[in-house]
């Protein structure tokens, strides 16, 4: 442990990062808007693949700031600024989902009174999904994101400032709150925004396996932010590849927990064999959905888990930046999965359409520029954290 | 200092783990190989400080996990595929989705516990209860509340005094130089040892045999041979005779027994009808029976002459015209019911074997009794076979 003392000294992200984001966001954009003049609901159901990685991303940078302060971790302090300018996009949520319960009709269908009228299950199901309780409880799960955003960075920013130690303890209770809270609103944004596109269907599992992938889109999205700026020596000389490695494990760890989850779902409604469970899965065997389905087990877990399965590659700057972006569009070809079989034209099978690789674009530019507008109000590390020293001097 | 003593190392003590960091980087770029440092827990970044290169621990763990896995498959495959299969919820022979957590959990299981195996007894080398560090004021301090180093005789740079000064220099609370324990001799082979050890496993094998067999003796499982149930020919107190066998109920009917309602009759002839045709199987069976229970009294051709040599009443021949005339429900119905002091056969001879019987007399008696017509039959059938 060095006996040196650190000095930070802010420097800036270049301008060129946030006009790099509006640029790639005005094109997705416009290219996304004319894939709705072309055909409304298939863009709406790939605004929706798009507005859940953006959640992914957003909510589980929250999720790492929270369980960083309640498990008292050490080597993450340094870069916690990351997720936390990545969970900036929790109160752009409340722009972003307007599109989602305009459209609402395109996209669910218990939102049709008719619909329900005829059918006995959603008329039982009535009671949770109905038009006005999904808008309340959507607007309401971004206003607990956004507000508990709001605290634990400001109280964040203040200690840069106040070197306040309080601010620690305050920011580990409002964790302690957020956890249980995240829990539960994850799991009912999961079942609101992606089971419910096929009502019939259900799985008690599904809110868990949204959350694996969230924190694997998460992480590997901090991992490329921190690892680019490192290259670009926006952190200074102390982080080692130990810190490299503790993101590179983490990493490991979720695939295997989202391996784990996808299995138990899948492995239960294999066994039961039930009709009314397992047409969820035939759909997404149908037609070109079946290489879609093998694709999602190679790119989201054969791969990744053998890069990362060894320390050396875990501390690997070049490989660990590659398998984060790789997972970042695994992730995305995970939500893919989930929601685009239920577009009634796709479920005998896959067509292809430009249209389902324009909202990506717009998706990065938007995420690019809210980081960059992010950095701009704060520093890139903690100066004020107690456990600031320790993260730095942290080793294997 | 005692010269006959060997050394194994030189130790030093200090108060933080900064500073054991600081001294095991300073041990290590002076160029020593054999030495270890002992803290009260683990030191964050020690590894580095002292230059070890990554443990090959890995390795272990990967291959027995793949191990693991491989057994795991194979035995699900062997038991289930091959050699037992059978279908279970319609699912296939080798179905993989149901092998998969068995496989998991033998893969973890095995990696975790030879692992932890190959750590304690391959790279701690333990159990090792004489290292030369136990019971040490050094060992006493470094599990309390002290980082301490050693630096090991065994390296070549090793030097008792440029060692002490060397370490000194690093500011350490305390050294201390280690010896190798003396090991002290005890012969153990002393014959009033040797009476001591029979004399205990003698008191202690009779004592052990004498109290389980004979204080605390446990009946071992005795394969439900002792039960609460009547066995055959054996009393019983349930009844009032005594007796645990009862006769049958009035009018019980053996399985498969079928009563014969003309016991004692002369002449129930007219119900009485053989229910078998004359074929060449039936004969064949009637052959055999008539030779195994009626040529003793009857002889081989039913003349009455038979191998008894007048130690019993010969039977009259069933050649003549009263036999000849018999029915064969007659001929049955002596078998069953016996005549004069031919007794029933009844119990040896089976329903069915008795009217096979019945035929073959009817065949003995016709070759016996045969007419003209009979022969020009036969010959008409030879003929046909011989010249025309």
């Amino acid at each position: 442990m060095s006996q040196t003392d650190f000095h930070y000294q802010k420097k800036e992200l270049p301008a060129s990062l946030s006009r790099l984001g509006i640029i790639i966001f005005v094109v997705g954009t416009v290219l996304s808007l004319l894939a709705f003049f072309v055909d409304q609901e298939r863009a709406i159901f790939n605004y929706l693949v798009t507005y859940m990685m953006i959640v992914s991303i957003g909510l589980g940078s929250l999720f790492l700031i929270g369980l960083e302060y309640i498990a008292g971790a050490d080597w993450s302090t340094p870069i916690r600024r990351i997720p936390e300018f990545f969970a900036m996009l929790l109160p752009v949520l409340f722009v972003l989902v307007i599109p989602i319960l305009v459209f609402n009709h395109d996209l669910f269908h218990w939102a049709h009174k008719e619909a329900v009228a005829d059918d006995k299950i959603l008329q039982g199901k009535a009671p949770y999904l109905n038009e006005t309780f999904f808008i309340v409880r959507t607007f309401v799960f971004i206003g607990l994101w956004s507000l508990f955003y709001f605290v634990m960075t400001r109280n964040s920013r203040k200690q840069d400032e106040t070197k306040d130690q309080t601010l620690t303890k305050k920011n580990i209770r409002l964790g302690a709150i957020f956890i249980p809270v995240f829990a539960l609103s994850i799991t009912f944004t999961a079942v609101d925004l992606m089971m419910s596109l096929e009502p019939h269907w259900f799985s008690t599992i599904y809110g868990v396996y949204y959350f694996a992938g969230t924190v694997v889109a998460s992480l590997a999205a901090i991992t490329i932010a921190v690892i680019l700026l490192k290259e670009k020596g926006y952190f200074g000389s102390w982080m080692t590849n130990d810190h490299l490695f503790s993101l590179g494990a983490l990493l490991f760890a979720f695939i295997n927990f989202w391996a784990y989850i996808a299995f138990s779902q899948f492995m239960l409604i294999w066994y039961a064999d039930l009709p009314e469970e397992t047409f969820w899965y035939l759909t997404r065997w149908n037609g070109g959905w079946v290489f879609i389905s093998l694709l999602l087990i190679v790119t989201h877990f054969l791969v990744p888990y053998f890069a990362l399965l060894t320390q050396p590659s875990k501390m690997n700057p070049k490989v660990l930046k590659f398998i984060a972006v790789w997972l970042l569009f695994a992730h995305l070809l995970d939500m893919f999965w989930l929601i685009m079989p239920n577009m009634g034209s796709m479920k005998s099978g896959y067509i292809f359409s430009w249209i389902d690789l324009v909202f990506p674009i717009a998706g990065t530019g938007l995420v690019i520029f809210v980081f960059a507008f992010a950095a701009k109000k704060a520093n890139l590390i903690p100066i004020g954290d107690p456990k600031l020293k320790r993260g730095i001097d942290f080793h294997l | 200092m005692n010269n006959e003593k060997k050394i194994y190392g030189i130790t030093a003590t200090f108060k933080t783990p900064d500073e054991i960091i600081n001294a095991a980087k300073k041990v290590s770029n002076a160029g020593y190989i054999h030495f270890d440092v002992n803290t009260p827990y683990p030191v964050h970044g020690m590894d580095g400080a002292m230059k070890i290169k990554p443990s090959k621990l890995g390795f272990v763990t990967l291959v027995m996990g793949l191990s693991g896995a491989a057994i795991a498959l194979l035995l699900m495959f062997w038991t289930m595929s091959v050699d037992y299969p059978i279908v279970i919820g319609g699912k296939p022979f080798f179905a993989l989705p149901a092998f998969i957590p068995i496989t998991f959990e033998l893969t973890v299981l095995l990696a975790t516990l030879s692992t932890v195996g190959a750590m304690i007894a391959l790279f701690f080398r333990l159990p090792d209860n004489q290292h030369p560090l136990h019971d040490t004021e050094y060992m006493k301090s470094v599990s309390a509340d002290k980082y301490g180093v050693v630096i090991e005789a065994e390296d070549v740079k090793f030097d008792e005094k440029s060692v002490l000064d060397f370490l000194k220099t690093l500011n350490p609370i305390s050294t201390e130089i280690v010896f190798y324990p003396v090991v002290e001799e005890y012969p153990i082979f002393q014959p009033k040892f040797i009476m001591f050890l029979i004399a205990i496993a003698i008191v202690v094998s009779g004592g052990t045999y004498f109290s389980l067999n004979k204080l605390t003796i446990i009946t071992p499982f005795n394969w439900m041979m002792e039960q609460d149930r009547v066995n055959a020919q054996s009393p019983s107190e349930l009844f009032a005779d005594g007796r645990g066998m009862r006769t049958p109920v009035e009018g019980t009917v053996a399985k498969g027994f079928i009563p014969y309602p003309y016991k004692g009759q002369t002449n129930p002839t007219e119900v009485l009808a053989n229910p078998f045709l004359p074929t060449k199987e039936n004969i064949a069976l009637g052959k055999a029976k008539y030779f195994t229970y009626c040529t003793p009294c009857h002889g081989d051709f039913a003349d009455g002459d038979s191998r008894l040599r007048g130690q019993f009443p010969n039977p009259p021949t069933l050649h003549s015209k009263r036999a000849r005339d018999f029915s064969d429900g007659m001929i049955y119905h002596i078998i069953t019911n016996g005549q004069n002091v031919m007794p029933s056969y009844a119990s040896q001879i089976t329903r069915d074997e008795r009217w096979a019987i019945v035929n073959y007399v009817r065949v003995l008696q016709r070759a016996k009794n045969a007419s003209d017509a009979d022969l020009i039959d036969m010959n008409k059938e030879a003929g046909s076979n011989v010249a025309n």
